[in-house]
């Protein structure tokens, strides 16, 4: 993975609250056997119109979103399924970070593991972003800070060893195998 | 030592190394199941680095999400007429053999949805860190298992380690006292519990599901009300192990046999919330209060009792998911038209749900311009619902029997449901376009399915039981 710092970018916003991993990357696309060119699907049901054309009222498909790096979302974004492929699309489409006030729990380890970041933020902080699309938000993970453009600055939670893995371009599973002494030792030592 | 929850005891038994602030647990994970959407890209990075499946012997692998359920694609000799979905297939094939797991192929009588033939095989067991890259793993936690769904990168994870970097979660008890009464089912339960917290009320959580009216339920019905512990946004679901539990593990293939059994028992028995252990949320519901209910919306909150009124409009999103079902706030659910009723998957596709269809549907018919399936969660069920007569009823009813796999609960493998119909559904999830591009879902019992599907109106089971 590589290292993240900092994502710098204005918003998209889409404003629906608990937004599922199948409205994300319908299951009709999982079929894949990679993890790439799933961006083209990203939100396809909402994106496209039945005869295939891109509906221009989506947040996604107006001229603003065009290079935007984070995504402004209603409550509990990411619920339902475990599938990877929804950080997948994400990131696959540009997006570099997801804004919420809650972030369903197995997207947001996914997304970790992708370098895709997931912020939670309070109900005003997102009301502003929710109220403001476009605004060019600055993301610090050295100083875990979200910086709105009117000044307004706030800390976002992020667990300690996340940051690292981060900041570092840390991969889990090198990590992990660097304990397996440890697991053979507990294997050897479980009765059961 | 203080006392203690069931998650407690079974994620202490499970950790390799404790965690600190600045590192997550590392968590020993007893078994990994596997299919063929959310493990390809996971057996590639193995490849890429080198690696085997660490211990194959933890590794189960079967065919569910995408698979057909026609009889013809299975077992004769028309090819799977998704063809993305054939390579997948395939592509599993390759892997299990290259990486030497246990696979249970298109063909296999031991096939089935992966949350089915866990428990039915024995595999699942009390105590026991259960892992799938789908997030219907809670399933298995009706048995005392810590069981969660994970994605891939996890899936590669496990297949290199055993284990698993994790943070320790919350535990949350579920408290449901009182009895059911006749014609309200586990499914209900858990669909008011949904409602009661909300689809988020349990991120972070694990459930523990506890009282009289849990420990009255079968083990069947547990893992109807684990099963969908997700979808108020917990990773996990626990109920502790029981007489019940250890009754329907006895003697299953790969359940502890002779001695082992005793010796097994005896630990899983200590798989209890000792009295006075603390949770950090709890909520109590009243069984004998509840009765069937529906999903209205296009979340599996947005649910009431069957003979209950959609709410007044809400906030934008609550009105643009009614407008998607095309319903309006105030209407009744009672005799809302039905297109399609579907009735399987890992949280209704057992034998008991299968049961519960058949004592509706015998001796009557599916109403005219209704479309019936019934897809059973496992080739064993299947072949025990046709020996118990079930399949039978369900065909004479006019109702569309299928080989086992999750099929319309996510409409992977074709079998959809059209645009702008509505279907009822004994499946987990009303998401938007979840079961085909623009189809609506209502969330049911088995009962209420089966009644639904004979009246050709959402109907109330309780007037044909």
């Amino acid at each position: 993975m590589e290292p993240v710092s900092r994502v710098h970018s204005k918003t998209v916003v889409i404003a629906s609250s608990n937004i599922d991993t199948d409205q994300i990357i319908p299951a009709r696309f999982l079929t894949t056997t990679t993890k790439e060119g799933l961006g083209r699907q990203l939100f396809a049901d909402w994106r496209y119109r039945a005869d295939g054309s891109p509906d221009p009222e989506f947040a996604l498909n107006r001229p603003q979103a065009r290079g935007a790096k984070v995504l402004v979302a209603g409550r509990n974004f990411g619920c339902g399924s475990s599938r990877e492929h929804a950080p997948w699309a994400l990131l696959d489409f540009g997006f570099r970070a997801v804004i919420s006030t809650e972030i369903a729990d197995i997207f947001r380890g996914n997304s970790l593991k992708n370098g895709l970041l997931p912020i939670v933020v309070d109900e005003s902080v997102s009301r502003w972003l929710l109220d403001n699309p476009g605004a060019e938000v600055d993301i610090d993970l050295e100083s875990t800070r979200l910086t709105l453009p009117t000044g307004t600055s706030v800390n976002f939670p992020l667990e300690a060893f996340a940051r690292h893995c981060l900041l570092n371009g840390v991969d889990e599973l090198g990590y992990l195998r660097a304990r397996l002494q440890d697991i053979e030792r507990y294997e050897a030592a479980r009765a059961w | 030592m203080s006392a203690r929850t069931l998650f407690d005891k079974v994620w202490t038994a499970h950790e390799v190394v404790a965690e600190t602030r600045d590192a997550p647990a590392v968590l020993y994970i007893d078994l990994h199941l596997i299919h063929e959407v959310t493990s390809p890209q996971a057996f590639s990075v193995l490849r890429g680095l080198g690696l085997p499946v660490r211990r194959a012997d933890r590794t189960l692998a079967t065919m569910d999400h995408s698979i057909p359920t026609s009889t013809d694609q299975v077992f004769g000799n028309v090819p799977i007429k998704v063809d993305a979905a054939a390579k997948q297939v395939r592509q599993l094939e390759q892997n299990a053999a290259e990486f030497g797991v246990e696979l249970f192929g298109m063909r296999d009588a031991r096939r089935g949805i992966v949350h089915v033939i866990s428990p039915e095989l024995g595999a699942t067991q009390p105590g026991m860190t259960i892992v799938c890259g789908d997030s219907h793993t809670s399933t298995h936690g009706a048995f005392g298992a810590l069981a969660f769904g994970i994605g891939t990168t996890e899936v590669g994870h496990v297949f290199a380690t055993q284990a698993l970097l994790q943070r320790k979660p919350k535990t949350f008890a579920v408290n449901v006292e009182g009895r059911l009464r006749p014609g309200v089912t586990a499914k209900d339960l858990i669909l008011a519990v949904i409602g009661k917290i909300g689809v988020s009320g349990g991120t972070g959580h694990v459930f523990e599901y506890r009282g009289s009216a849990i420990r009255a339920l079968s083990m069947d019905e547990r893992m109807t009300v684990c099963n969908m512990s997700i979808e108020a946004g917990a990773r996990a679901g626990m109920v502790a192990p029981d007489e019940v539990t250890f009754a329907y593990l006895k003697d299953k293939p790969r359940a502890p046999q002779g001695q082992d059994w005793e010796t097994a028992c005896a630990r899983w028995r200590t798989f209890v919330t000792d009295p006075g252990a603390e949770f950090d949320a709890a909520v109590d519901i009243d069984a004998g209060l509840l009765e069937p209910m529906v999903t209205y919306g296009t979340n599996p909150g947005m649910v009431i009792p069957i003979g209950g009124s959609i709410p007044a409009a809400g906030d934008e999103v609550f009105d643009k998911a009614l407008r998607y079902m095309g319903f309006h706030g105030g209407d009744a659910m009672l005799g809302k038209p039905v297109d399609v009723v579907f009735i399987g998957s890992c949280t209704n596709g057992r034998l008991a749900d299968l049961q519960a269809a058949a004592s509706i549907l015998k001796g009557r018919k599916v109403a005219p311009g209704v479309r019936l399936l019934i897809v059973p969660g496992s080739q064993d069920i299947k072949r025990r619902a046709e020996a118990a007569g079930y399949a039978d009823i369900f065909k004479a009813a006019g109702a569309d029997w299928r080989e086992s796999g999750c099929s319309m609960c996510l409409g992977m493998n074709g079998d959809t449901v059209g645009s702008g119909q509505y279907s009822v559904s004994t499946s987990n999830r009303n998401f938007e376009g979840r079961q085909g591009v623009g189809a609506r879902t209502l969330l049911v019992s088995p009962f209420t399915a089966a009644a639904s599907a004979v009246r050709g109106r959402i109907s109330d089971p309780r007037e044909m039981l």
